[in-house]
């Protein structure tokens, strides 16, 4: 582990650089790829209309692991991430546009563990939305 | 239709190792958007102390979750995999996963619930590397939604 952050700098409350990505149907295209998804809801705008989507939709993965990049890029060390988990509460709408969506995403220290551990917070919306739930990470720091 | 409960519990044997390539995690990365070299530069992730490059947290999710579907195409089970969605998802780290590892998976399911006509099942994904040392666990919530009224 080579965590960048001392566990004695931080307390509860301590706030996350906060993020912003973006999402195009492009991302999405090479997301799937990547991951093995390949879900039409994700890139089809027709069926994810059929089956009742306001549109194309981010894979939920997806948006977990743009949310979690606020934490490894303040720790440094991605593989200090000790445990991550979400609850996928709305989706994120992918319009066909230039804009495409957005995923804001903020962090606070919520706990400190033993262990050098600390409990992060996560809060990931996107068009005004909370669309993760649940959202919380515990990682080990220096 | 309610899924049968003496599911629950029930184990399915040990994957295929899934061995975990440089390039695949450079890819995953590049679509994440994520430009950290402990991802692609093996020289970068040896700096932080790992033999290799290791992968973004949620990168293990693609062998989990494939994993997940010998239980959920179970044609005992009997879940209508085509209104399936992904409720919640968790993962609890031994270590990061890294290129070169061969990761088998099994997975067990932990519950299995009606609520309100959807069926919700709750599956545990135990990944371990060739030496048997275990890396990290997932757990994957899905929810089949119940069909709409003719």
């Amino acid at each position: 582990m080579a965590a960048q952050i001392q566990y004695a700098d931080v307390e509860v409350g301590t706030e996350l650089p906060a993020a912003s990505f973006p999402v195009t149907r492009a991302t999405l295209v090479q997301y799937a790829g990547a991951s093995g998804d390949f879900n039409p809801i994700h890139w089809n705008e027709k069926f994810a209309k059929e089956v009742g989507l306001p549109d194309v939709i981010a894979h939920g993965m997806f948006t977990m692991a743009e949310a979690i990049r606020v934490v490894t890029d303040w720790v440094g060390d991605p593989g200090a991430v000790v445990e991550y988990g979400v609850r996928f509460t709305r989706p994120v709408v992918v319009p066909n546009d230039d804009q495409g969506g957005l995923i804001e995403v903020t962090a606070k220290v919520a706990a400190k563990l033993d262990d050098n551990r600390v409990r992060v917070d996560l809060t990931a919306t996107s068009a005004g939305q909370k669309v993760l739930g649940m959202s919380r990470a515990v990682v080990e720091l220096a | 239709m309610a899924l049968d409960q003496s599911f629950v519990g029930r184990s399915y044997p040990p994957t295929d190792p899934y061995e975990v390539g440089r390039e695949k995690i450079r890819e995953f990365a590049a679509a994440v958007g994520d430009t950290n070299p402990v991802y692609s530069d093996p020289e970068a992730a040896k700096s932080h102390g790992y033999p290799d490059v290791i992968a973004p947290p949620t990168f293990v999710f693609a062998i989990t979750f494939k994993a997940a579907g010998h239980v959920v195409e179970d044609p005992q089970l009997g879940l209508d995999y085509s209104r399936v969605v992904h409720g919640d998802q968790k993962f609890a780290y031994s270590r990061p996963v890294r290129a070169g590892d061969r990761l088998s998976v099994v997975s067990t399911i932990e519950s299995v619930k009606s609520l309100a006509g959807n069926d919700v099942i709750d599956i545990r994904g135990e990944v371990h590397d060739e030496t048997g040392e275990h890396v990290v666990t997932a757990w994957t919530k899905l929810v089949s939604r119940a069909p709409e009224e003719a």
